[in-house]
């Protein structure tokens, strides 16, 4: 993965070519984050997967809810949209649809995606809008101090759950097959290099994809610890390179793989089916958008509209 | 004697009796004719049954509102009957086919005419099936109240189209057997006639949200999303409709969250977004409404009042969202609130919005009702003029002014100003790439919890209303200057209140009617200036609480004398505001 690549950019419909360097992404503000903290690797990886293609600043829009994670966004310098919690998902298919021009990755926590957000998510994965969906799944609530999350397993103790919690966790890999989501896999924050090479397979697949990073919370997650996860994890792809993502049968197993081994990599992938976008035949002549420039600047006959009720 | 071009006809029955396809069939007759047609229609939330009717009030002279009193009553069903017969007025007539059975005691014989008229059986005889019975009564009420028949054949052509020769001809025969019923039999002993005017011009019969989303469009409204509720859904229905003659994309979302937040995506890349709802999806919005004003995102929310709380009354007009939509959202920050009240004022507002909410960077809330959904009203066609429709993008950065400005140039999302409006630059160019978001921030987007800049962000944000202060839209005054009664009112209300001011002077008792269509940021100054001259005040509204009068004292200290309020779910007549406002101040009408 090259640092520097001289590539042509997408910015509203404009031709230049441009200097990537991860210096480009370089946030003036410094993060907030527990020292540690599994973020700081999703960070770094997501940096490196959008210099490693190619993209610049402007190229993309990054969406956020609330949550520890969600700061991401101004922890790099890139169009951002740090939005509320759980809605980040709406907010990025807004901005998609309006230009598709713009690479749109939302980021989101676990609570954030899966919980608040859960209608949301599973409308998106059905919808299949060419957005990626980096999740940080630490199983904890991170920044209101350590509640139990819809990925915390059963039994999982904590200031709301005294005597474990009740519900068992969310799946979200099944979920996403389950629900239509086109592309799906798994990734680690303690192994940056492994998950820039999935939010980039991840961005260049066109429709809905979801990268579920686990990301260790060493401030309120004392049970899944980096420890615990790197005892766990391993690459699909190195244990098996025949591994099909397309296959769906393979992927539904690998689905349900977790806790004493979890796998790490592309889990499914239907690169066949169509994005939301490419189904809607107006978007096809550009970006709404440039469309409604257009319209602003009034080139349509709206005198006609009266003969309707005459 | 006979009155000619005045008349109130009401069409009953149930749902899927098609009442509505047939009283807007006699609407565009009559329009057609140079008429000024009213239309109000009342239905049930329900797709088969229940009581439906569509009221059509027709007079050469404009008109603002429907009457309470009938002078025909079409029936297709039997409740049409027992609901409504009263209404009519002494001489008045109900047509009803023969075989309908309804208690005869119900109607007082000595007073209105009843006719039973074979319905079925001329389209049985005519067509071979009874479905055309509608179009036979159609041609009954023609017949009856003289209206040329080549009207009817008009519209019966044009609305079966569609549907080949075959079913245009048998409407056709049907129609005039019906008409050659009516004027044969009871057209001599019937005083109420219709004619249509000479030279008729064409004007315009449409509904407040057909007209608000001329509006919008026009002003570049490019992206609706929303989630089906009534009354909102006709807004979506409509762009939907006009989607591929004007490139508007519109999107049905999972719930209300989600439509109001992808409108504000949409925005916030840079194009003009519209969500639509009523008062419980509005309720959802709520979240991200404070998102749009942190964010500084214009985006337009229709929200179409209907009777509450909860479900309350779904298909029912009701005005109780005034102080919901003004307040809706924890933490302060700046909206816009109008509530057009007829047809021409939602065509406005359908521009207006957008223009503000994009000069001053928030959303705005536009109020309608069930009333507005569908009420048809007349307009010149003149008066909905296009060419005054100008886009209004504020202090809006273009892609060419970003493209001069200089590698050390930084944008600053938020910057402070001393109008409180940051110059906007939409996602996308290498000159501005910035982060927003619903934490408070500094100019430049990051989150921040300095008080310093707290409050300079707070004080920005809400100075801008400031700004849009000097842009609402400013209340009405209708009638004399000088009145011993004064009529307060907004929104829906407009067309009754007008209409009974008139007919209060008429009557010798002087009266002006003062309506508000912006209502926030409210319009004080001008409220003041009313109550400094107003003798006595009536504020008239259809909630319970009486928020209108609510709001004025909290912004101005002015108490209104007194309050008319009404929520049994229907709208207000301009014989109920008369009414209501002589018992208000203790004349006997
Ligand atoms: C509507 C709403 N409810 C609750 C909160 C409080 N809140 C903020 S972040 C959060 C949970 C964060 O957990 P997660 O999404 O997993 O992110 P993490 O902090 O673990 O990265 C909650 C409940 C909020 N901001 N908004
Ligand atoms: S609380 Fe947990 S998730 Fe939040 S910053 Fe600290 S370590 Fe990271
Ligand atoms: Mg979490």
């Amino acid at each position: 993965m090259a640092d520097t690549l001289v590539r042509p950019t997408t910015g509203q419909g404009i031709m230049m070519v441009n200097k990537v360097d991860i210096k480009m992404y370089q946030s003036p503000e410094k993060s907030t984050w527990c020292p540690g903290c599994g973020d700081f690797g999703i960070l770094a990886a997501l940096k490196q997967a959008l210099v490693g293609l190619g993209l610049a600043p402007h190229d993309a829009l990054v969406v956020s809810g609330i949550g520890c994670g969600s700061k991401l966004p101004h922890y790099l310098r890139v169009n951002a949209f740090n939005s509320i919690h759980g809605r980040a998902l709406a907010v990025a298919t807004g901005i998609k649809l309006a230009n598709h021009n713009l690479k749109v990755i939302a980021v989101t926590g676990d609570g954030d995606g899966y919980g608040i957000g859960g209608n949301h998510l599973i409308h998106t994965m059905r919808r299949n809008p060419d957005i990626t969906h980096v999740v940080e799944n630490n199983q904890v609530y991170g920044l209101t101090k350590g509640q139990y999350s819809p990925t915390s397993e059963h039994g999982y103790l904590s200031s709301t759950s005294p005597d474990g919690s009740i519900e068992v966790a969310i799946n979200p890999i099944a979920l996403g097959m389950a629900m239509g989501a086109s592309f799906i896999a798994r990734g680690f924050s303690s192994d940056p290099k492994h998950l820039a090479q999935m939010i980039m397979l991840a961005v260049q697949h066109k429709g809905y994809s979801l990268v579920d990073v686990l990301q260790p919370c060493i401030t309120y997650n004392h049970v899944n610890s980096n420890e615990w996860y790197k005892e766990r994890v391993y690459k699909i792809e190195a244990e098996n390179p025949n591994y099909d993502s397309t296959d769906r049968d393979a992927a539904w197993q690998k689905a349900q793989e977790w806790g004493t081994r979890i796998p790490l990599g592309v889990i499914y992938a239907d690169p066949s089916r169509p994005t939301y976008e490419d189904q809607v035949p107006l978007l096809q002549r550009g970006s709404l958008l440039e469309l409604s420039e257009r319209a602003m600047r009034s080139d349509y006959d709206y005198e006609s509209l009266k003969a309707e009720y005459m | 004697m006979v009155q000619v071009n005045d008349i109130n006809i009401k069409m009953g029955g149930e749902a899927g009796q098609g009442v509505e396809s047939s009283g807007a069939g006699f609407v565009r007759a009559l329009a057609k004719g140079g008429l000024y047609i009213y239309g109000l229609q009342d239905y049930q939330s329900r797709i088969r049954g229940g009581h439906n009717f569509y009221q059509i009030r027709a007079s050469e002279h404009p008109i603002s509102s429907f009457s309470s009193n009938l002078q025909m009553l079409m029936a297709f069903d039997n409740e049409t009957v027992t609901e409504h017969a009263h209404e009519l007025v002494e001489g008045g007539a109900i047509i009803f086919d023969e075989g309908l059975k309804f208690n005869r005691a119900d109607v007082d014989a000595g007073k209105v005419k009843l006719i039973a008229a074979p319905l079925k059986k001329i389209a049985k005889e005519v067509a071979g099936d009874d479905i055309m019975a509608n179009t036979a009564a159609l041609g009954v009420l023609a017949g009856i109240t003289g209206y040329e028949i080549s009207f009817m054949e008009d519209v019966i052509r044009r609305n079966f189209k569609r549907k080949g020769q075959a079913v245009v001809d048998a409407n056709l025969a049907v129609v005039q057997r019906g008409y050659a019923f009516g004027a044969d039999n009871h057209a001599a002993d019937y005083q109420w006639k219709l004619q249509p005017m000479p030279n008729p011009k064409q004007r315009m019969v449409l509904t407040a949200h057909q007209a608000f989303c001329m509006g919008a469009v026009a002003a570049g409204c490019r992206f609706n999303a929303a989630y089906p509720m009534t009354p909102g859904t006709t807004i979506i229905e409509w762009m939907t409709a006009h989607a591929g003659k004007y490139d508007i994309l519109t999107k049905q979302t999972e719930d209300e969250l989600s439509a109001i937040l992808m409108a504000i995506g949409a925005a916030h890349a840079g194009v003009r977004s519209l969500t639509n709802t009523s008062g419980g999806g509005f309720d959802l919005m709520t979240e991200a409404l404070g998102l749009a004003g942190m964010t500084e995102t214009p985006v337009v929310i229709v929200e179409a009042q209907r009777g509450g709380p909860s479900t309350g009354l779904p298909t029912k007009t009701e005005q109780p969202d005034l102080e919901p939509v003004i307040h809706a959202g924890h933490g302060e920050f700046p909206r816009l609130v109008m509530a057009p009240g007829n047809v021409l004022e939602a065509f406005h507002a359908g521009y207006r919005s957008f223009n503000l909410a994009e000069k001053y960077q928030m959303p705005c809330i536009v109020l309608t009702d069930m009333m507005l959904s569908t009420t048809q009203e007349t307009i010149e066609p003149e008066d909905m003029d296009f060419s005054q429709v100008k886009v209004e993008r504020g202090e809006y950065i273009s892609k060419e002014q970003l493209d001069a400005m200089t590698e050390e140039w930084t944008y600053l999302r938020h910057a402070v100003t001393p109008s409180g409006v940051s110059p906007r630059a939409v996602p996308g160019h290498p000159k501005a790439v910035y982060i927003t978001t619903g934490d408070e921030h500094d100019e430049r987007g990051y989150i921040t919890e300095d008080p310093p800049t707290r409050v300079a962000q707070m004080d920005k944000r809400m100075r801008k209303l400031e700004g849009a202060r000097q842009e609402i839209a400013k209340p009405t005054l209708h009638g004399p200057e000088d009145a011993d009664l004064t009529l307060i009112g907004w929104g829906s209300t407009y067309g009754a209140m007008k209409m009974a001011t008139d007919i209060l002077n008429a009557e010798g008792i002087k009266t002006n009617f003062f309506h508000y269509i912006d209502l926030w940021p409210f319009p004080a100054k001008e409220t003041e200036a009313l109550f400094a001259k107003a003798k006595h005040t009536i504020t008239i509204e259809q909630n319970f609480t009486g928020q209108l009068a609510r709001l004025m004292r909290v912004e101005t200290g002015c108490v209104p004398n007194g309050k008319i309020l009404r929520y049994d779910g229907h709208p207000f007549s301009q014989e109920d505001v008369v009414a209501a406002v002589k018992k208000e101040v203790n004349i006997n009408g």
